[in-house]
């Protein structure tokens, strides 16, 4: 493994350079569109994108999917569907150079995405879409919403690019409308996932949620948590805190409250062939959250005794991670491999552009260069692969949908 | 030749339900009477090393699914008083790790006093130095055991190098050895 | 006018062995001794509506949340009695100083009803200055603090911040704001101004950013990330900016999960430092300068050494982590063990076992 790192130091090197390079828009734009994962020095691989975003640019775009009565809503009213963004466009950390589109919305113009995020190595890309449902507050209005996004998704991106599969937007504040919602459309083969928010009204491992999990398991769906979350209670475990670079950094909290949830409460017990992926969370988080929950279950487990083994086991079993972003020390790649070895290596981490996300392209890359090629592959796509259960096939046949 | 079973005392000195935390050659191992079975654990967590025989005595738990308990009230689970770690009595297992980590135990026997008497003259038993009172005490007003426990009103132990075993009365042996 | 602790050393504290305990808890032995130290005007009040405030949500995995071998044998609840503390704690493991922390029953100061709150804890203070620190000199006081009322915390660190027995101001870690917002600034105010730390500890208050879990086991893992939001808050608002000398103890927390919330923080940092123009400096900057953690309740990774890296990892930490027993609870860490297998040097053990302690405390 080690002389591997001299190598992959050698191709993080040159990934830096080219990238010094095209500094410029332009050439920023045209090295994106040559492919996001430039796999110089590496086995040639079909990439899998585990997490690319694809967002709603207004709720006019769903007016042709919305009922007569929510259209009427729309126009004669003040209701726009929801009022907030998890990624405001115009967030420093949203959006990465040359993805704005015209409309100012990233990831809502499909040509520029798949431009930019479908390069030639890429099989599938995962779309993740983070409207804010749980914003809306009228529980039938947003599971009219839900609805209304995920028909424009089948019509307008799944339809339109087969490389492309998508996340059921649900009104997960509501888990029995939810669960109706992915029994209406969790057969459709372009989705693979139903999206849920990180900052829920209760932790998604209590029993109020399992209609939401059992549907997703029903049909075979993995059900991934965002950055995002709006139920209108307090962001942090302490309050509102006052700036968005608290609420953007404190989201790594609420994760880990989610995944202590689902593992305590037994989640995987009652839900064996569950699988959750957790994005945008930053994951260096994952060795010393193991090591505490796992420690404070050998005393506390007789008030949750269905959690029969570790914690730690059941979150490498069920639940993965993507690599956007990690925050990682970018200087010290010893530390950065001993982290991931400590997070359980290359069988918990899919790749994720993040896109449009800002790309934080150092870490990116320090990280990518201290795998060895066996990992690079299981992280570029084969873990995505299995976890998903994508077919080996490189595009969906449409005529099959 | 060392002696490896050593008596603790007569066997009704701890009723049912109760436990005595004896020493043995410097070790402190705790005797407990479950339903007339006697089981015996170093007081030592393996852990942080922590007074193991001092811990609750509780039932065996478990549960297939969310809220689903099965529960045997059986009081064969000593938990740890610090960190809370539980253990089976008879095992010794710790219920996380059965197969890796787990508590010291010793194996018991009942014998007579004229069965005693009979192997002292072979040099098989050494009589119990003592016990520590101070710790039944506390154990006394910890868990209120049931009324006939009463540890705390214990008389003095034996402290002497020998002492009177009757022939009438059985006798509670702990095994070092094993 | 300003007040200032001298800066030498505290010779009141006797730190007669090199082991500190930065977290030890004390309880009244009785409601009785509690309210005979209520002023008159709170005791009428205490016996109505003491019942209304509710001091936990999640029932603790056993009495008092306690040792079960850490009662006395009066009967009294652990961490009550004197003697038995310095037999059981102080004498049992050489402990040259032990750094007293009212909770359970005491601590009230949170209330929602400030007036009462601080009479409670002028209460507790006093009772812990004549019935704790005056009789073991090794022994050292926490300044328990209404602390959500600013004005009246104020009031409370004056009336004791020249009793150099106090070595630090005291809130809960579940506040009704993040710590860094403003209205806690007062509060850091008379801290700079005396050269007091500030100690955040475990408690009151369980949420988390979705919502109420259901079990005492999250309870308990979650303080971490009450802890990490607390962090979040104190160096985004600005607080260290403001206060660069504020000492900041987090106790009872845990701290291996401070260098990826430091690593998260400055990545967010890079492209959001127009947020907070405020910051001159990177957030690990100021997370490694102010900022001190107790050990307990250690993290245990299946690799031991895996603590020393952490500490390799942000370097900081040498200086700042404290010793930690967190006596007379249930997850107590024995001294000898805690750290026994994390392959840490000794000179960093020393530091940890006493030396940052000492440094910080100043005695």
């Amino acid at each position: 493994m080690r002389t591997n790192l001299a190598q992959l130091g050698l191709t993080w090197f040159v990934q830096n350079a080219k990238l010094d390079l095209a500094a410029d828009l332009g050439a920023t734009t045209r090295f994106l569109e040559r492919g996001v994962t430039d796999q110089v020095g590496r086995p040639k691989t079909a990439v899998v994108d585990a997490d690319v975003h694809n967002e709603v640019p207004t709720i006019r775009t769903l007016m042709p999917y919305l009922s007569d009565y929510w259209q009427e809503t729309v126009n004669s009213t003040a209701f726009d569907g929801a009022d907030v963004r998890a990624f405001p466009p115009r967030l420093p950390t949203s959006t990465r150079t040359g993805a704005m589109p015209p409309n100012g919305v990233p990831g809502s113009d499909i040509d520029l995405l798949t431009r930019q995020a479908l390069g030639p190595d890429v099989e599938v890309a995962i779309l993740n879409c983070t409207y804010a449902v749980d914003a809306i507050h009228n529980p039938y209005a947003a599971a009219a919403v839900a609805a209304a996004i995920n028909d424009w998704q089948i019509a307008e991106w799944l339809e339109r690019e087969p490389r492309l599969r998508a996340s059921i937007v649900v009104p997960s504040q509501n888990p029995e409308l939810a669960a109706a919602e992915i029994a209406r459309v969790g057969e459709h083969p372009g989705f693979v996932q139903v999206a849920v928010p990180a900052r829920t009204a209760m932790p998604i491992g209590r029993l109020e949620f399992h209609p939401l999990f059992a549907a997703a398991v029903e049909h075979n769906l993995v059900v991934g948590v965002h950055a995002g979350g709006f139920s209108g209670y307090p962001t942090t475990a302490v309050g509102w805190p006052t700036y968005c670079i608290e609420d953007y950094a404190g989201m790594s909290t609420v994760m880990q409250t989610q995944v202590m949830s689902m593992l305590v409460e037994g989640l995987f017990v009652e839900f064996p062939k569950l699988r959750v992926a957790m994005f945008d969370t930053g994951c260096t988080w994952l060795p010393s959250f193991m090591s505490r929950l796992d420690k404070d279950w050998k005393g506390l487990r007789r008030e949750t005794p269905w959690v029969l083994k570790q914690p730690s086991d059941y979150l490498r079993e069920h639940i993965r991670f993507t690599t956007n972003p990690l925050d990682i020390p970018t200087q010290d790649m010893a530390l950065i491999r001993a982290l991931f070895d400590q997070m359980g290596g290359s069988e918990m981490l899919m790749h994720g552009t993040d896109y449009p996300h800002w790309e934080f392209k150092a870490q990116h890359d320090a990280f990518m260069s201290i795998l060895t090629d066996d990992e690079y592959v299981d992280v570029i796509g084969g873990t995505a692969r299995t976890f998903y259960q994508l077919s080996p096939q490189a595009a969906r046949n449409s005529a099959d949908a | 030749m060392g002696v490896a079973k050593y008596v603790i005392g007569k066997v009704d000195e701890i009723p049912d339900g109760c436990r005595r935390i004896v020493n043995v050659g410097g070790r402190e191992i705790g005797v407990f009477n479950v339903s007339g079975n006697y089981y015996a654990l170093r007081n030592r967590c393996p852990h942080q090393g922590g007074p193991l025989c001092r811990g609750q005595q509780l039932g065996s738990l478990s549960a297939p699914k969310p809220g689903k308990y099965i529960f045997d009230p059986n009081r064969m689970t000593l938990r740890c008083p610090w960190h809370q770690w539980e253990f089976d009595l008879e095992t010794g297992q710790s219920w996380y790790d059965p197969g890796g980590v787990r508590a010291r135990t010793y194996k018991t026997e009942v014998a007579s006093g004229s069965e005693l008497l009979a192997a002292s003259h072979q040099g098989e038993f050494r009589p119990m130095p003592g016990l520590a009172d101070k710790v039944t005490d506390q154990l006394g007003s910890v868990f209120r055991p049931d009324e006939h426990c009463n540890l705390a009103k214990q008389p003095g132990p034996y402290v002497a190098e020998t002492y009177s075993v009757s022939v009438e009365d059985d006798y509670l042996i702990i095994d070092t050895g094993r | 006018m300003t007040f200032t602790r001298p800066k030498e050393d505290n010779p009141s504290i006797r730190a007669t062995t090199a082991l500190v305990d930065c977290d030890v808890h004390t309880t009244f032995p009785s409601d009785k001794v509690m309210m005979e130290l209520l002023p008159e005007r709170w005791r009428d009040y205490h016996r109505s509506f003491a019942d209304a405030y509710v001091s936990s949500a999640y029932p603790r995995t056993v009495r008092n949340a306690a040792r079960v071998d850490s009662w006395p044998p009066n009967g009294a609840p652990p961490g009550s009695d004197l003697n038995f503390l310095q037999e059981q704690l102080l004498d049992e493991w050489g402990i040259g100083c032990a750094i007293l922390g009212p909770l359970l029953r005491v601590a009230r100061s949170g209330l929602q009803n400030p007036e009462y709150a601080a009479a409670f804890a002028s209460a507790v203070n006093d009772w812990t200055a004549s019935e704790w620190l005056a009789k073991d000199e090794r022994l050292a006081g926490s300044i328990v603090t209404p602390y959500e009322d600013s004005e009246l915390t104020v009031a409370e660190i004056e009336r004791l911040a020249l009793n150099k027995r106090f070595v630090q101001i005291y809130v809960l870690v579940g506040t009704s704001s993040p710590l860094g917002n403003r209205k806690y600034w007062p509060i850091y105010q008379m801290a700079v101004r005396y050269d007091l730390p500030v100690g955040i500890h475990f408690g009151s208050g369980s949420a988390t950013g979705a919502g109420w879990p259901s079990y005492y086991l999250e309870d308990h893992c979650g303080n971490a990330q009450s802890f990490q939001s607390q962090v979040i808050s104190l160096v985004c608002e600005g607080v260290f900016e403001r206060f660069p000398t504020l000492k900041i103890v987090l106790i009872e927390g845990g701290f291996a999960w401070l260098p990826p919330l430091a690593w998260r923080l400055d990545r967010a940092f890079e492209r959001l430092h127009t947020d907070v123009p405020h910051l001159a400096r990177r957030p690990s900057e100021y997370i490694a300068e102010n900022i001190w953690l107790t050990t307990q309740p250690i993290e245990e990774p299946k690799a031991p050494y895996a603590l020393k890296d952490l500490v390799d990892s942000f370097p900081a930490l040498e200086d700042k982590l404290m010793f930690s027993t967190d006596y007379p609870h249930w997850d107590f860490d024995a001294p000898d063990e805690a750290l026994r297998k994390s392959r840490l040097p000794q000179e960093t053990l020393s530091k940890i076992f006493h030396g940052n302690a000492q440094k910080l405390y100043r005695f």
